[in-house]
């Protein structure tokens, strides 16, 4: 195990200039996590530059990196080249997704429909164009694609009505730069080593996400890796968020002290002003 | 300088919002208003959920309002007794707001009744300024004066329980005062405003109360009635957001330092009808989201509603 991966570290840490890897987060990046199945010729060995994602008071977003190499014990497989998907998904949640109708000229909400769990946050990043390297039966089975992830929650969605709005929810969360198809962005070398860069926007929610790499040729996936990315909010952020969730009642008298505060300190500087 | 906000889950520029928060700051320096109803709207522009610009702008109200009714408690110009019962109508008027807020954010109606609200009544006060002050010009340059009789006695003074309110000199039933109380405390829940610009015009014609102790009064009613709303909002609904509002205090009382120091140099009348079309061209734009058709038919809000 050991022996293999001393080449292939030298050249991660070439490939990745710049990039300072500490003892710990080598041990988390490389703890994969597979199931034993039929023996395989290629796995995915793979890190994650920050496996924790605090929002502070100026977060404006951040760029997750997401590599690692193919380990091999025989030589290269002849035939179509190696591919590489890279996708992260956020924590999912209930939604209620809404439809306006004119009534008497102005618009108003009328119908709706609500999803049991759909992710806040979905990145999709691959070598080359998805449809080219999967197909769809692999992508109904590893539910690969956007609407492949989001249906995988939605559940029991057959009602016809629905698809409009189900359609509306991954167009509107597209918008949003939450749901999101990158094709292109993997970058492979030597089908050996990999990496992609996932921007996660300033809008997005706390919670655990996961990242899964899956590794493909031919058409077919052959190996999948998945480790977990914290998201979290972090001091002052955290601070308020959970309380204004766990003690409103306490998060609103601090609320109006602050206020009563203020308003206090108006008037005595305003008072000072007028003095002097 | 962006800014990440914790309950909103929102990403805003501070300077915009502390601009805001002086913008209309400056004016209520300058004319004496609360600013809430125009805080609100402004917020929603900027993108701010509406419910968290609702209760987040009652927070506001709470500062201004309080340093407000601090400089007229020192003039002696607070009828307590009268606050006590605007009060009392306050409250239980703020607690049926709330309900009905939280009824129709789950039918997914509460942006459209806040904003209907908002142009109902930015139209109403927009109009009624405009007009007095374009009167006040007129009287300014010697036009004929049309003087404004009060009417000390109206029919629903007659009411039974009546009530002695020594600073206003009045003698009157308490029922008018509890309604208006009540009304206010309604409108300040569901738009997330003090409501002074309702309950001052309803103190002088409705209530007979000499001017010299509406505005302290009415300010002095409306830092409690608010500080209960936010309270109410932030436990049923966790929209208060405190960053936000802390960003919008410090520019506001920045703005009201500065307005009141305007104010006294600058000439009223024209300044008032600038601020009536401020406030028309506020409800005119969220008239027109109203009628406009929207860039998506769709939208999505979190969680499950029945």
């Amino acid at each position: 195990m050991t022996r293999p991966l001393v080449p292939l570290l030298a050249a991660l840490a070439l490939f990745l200039p710049g990039l300072v890897l500490s003892q710990t987060q080598m041990r988390g990046g490389f703890d994969s996590a597979q199931t034993p199945s039929a023996p395989r010729t290629e796995q995915v060995v793979a890190g994650i530059s920050q496996d924790d994602v605090h929002i502070t008071t100026n977060f404006d977003g951040s760029d997750i990196i997401i590599y690692g190499a193919i380990k091999r014990e025989t030589p290269i497989p002849p035939g179509e080249p190696l591919d590489v998907i890279v996708a992260v998904q956020g924590p999912a949640k209930s939604v209620t997704i809404r439809r306006k109708e004119q009534r008497f000229g102005v618009w108003v909400n009328t119908d709706s429909v609500s999803i049991g769990a759909a992710p806040d946050f979905y990145v999709v990043a691959t070598t080359r164009p998805l449809d080219r390297i999967l197909p769809p039966e692999q992508d109904a089975r590893h539910r690969v694609s956007i609407p492949q992830a989001v249906r995988a929650f939605a559940g029991a969605l057959t009602v016809s009505d629905a698809v409009p709005f189900t359609e509306a929810l991954l167009r509107l969360r597209e918008q949003a730069g939450l749901y999101r198809l990158d094709e292109g962005v993997v970058t492979l070398v030597e089908q050996t080593l990999f990496r992609a860069d996932v921007r996660m926007p300033a809008n997005v929610v706390e919670g655990i996400y996961s990242a899964r790499i899956l590794l493909l040729r031919d058409g077919e996936v052959i190996d999948t890796y998945r480790a977990p990315i914290e998201v979290r909010k972090v001091g002052l952020e955290r601070w308020l968020y959970h309380m204004a969730l766990e003690q409103p009642f306490i998060y609103g008298i601090m609320s109006l002290a602050i206020a009563i505060a203020a308003g206090w300190l108006a008037s005595a500087a305003f008072r000072g002003l007028k003095r002097g | 300088m962006q800014i990440y906000l914790p309950i909103a889950e929102v990403v805003v520029n501070a300077l915009t919002l502390i601009g805001l928060g002086g913008i209309v700051g400056l004016m209520s320096g300058l004319f004496g208003v609360g600013g809430g109803f125009l805080i609100t709207p402004l917020l929603f522009f900027i993108g701010i959920p509406p419910a968290i610009a609702v209760a987040t702008g009652a927070n506001q109200v709470v500062a201004s309002s309080f340093s407000g009714v601090l400089a007229h408690l020192k003039r002696k110009t607070v009828d307590f007794r009268m606050g006590g019962v605007l009060l009392a109508g306050g409250v239980v008027g703020s607690s049926l707001g709330v309900w009905a807020f939280n009824i129709l954010s789950r039918m997914g109606q509460v942006d459209l009744v806040v904003q209907l609200c908002y142009v109902i009544f930015l139209g109403l006060i927009g109009a009624m300024m405009l007009q007095e002050s374009l009167r006040a010009i007129r009287r300014a340059k010697g036009g004929p004066i049309k003087p404004v009789r009060r009417n000390q006695h109206v029919w629903v003074h007659r009411w039974p329980g009546k009530m002695k309110f020594r600073a206003s000199g009045l003698y009157i039933s308490a029922i008018p005062p509890l309604l208006v109380g009540a009304a206010v405390g309604v409108l300040g829940a569901i738009m997330g405003v003090g409501g002074g610009f309702i309950m001052v015009p309803a103190m002088i014609y409705l209530l007979g109360m000499p001017t010299k102790v509406v505005i302290g009064t009415s300010l002095y009613q409306i830092t409690f009635l608010s500080a209960y709303t936010t309270l109410m909002h932030a436990i049923s609904s966790n929209t208060v957001d405190i960053m936000l509002a802390v960003l919008l205090i410090i520019g506001g009382v920045v703005g009201a330092q500065i307005g009141v120091g305007l104010g006294a140099r600058l000439r009223a009348e024209q300044l008032r009808i600038l601020m009536a079309l401020l406030v028309l061209a506020v409800c005119g734009k969220l008239a027109f989201d109203l009628f406009v058709t929207p860039d998506d038919l769709y939208s999505i809000t979190p969680g499950i509603i029945g």
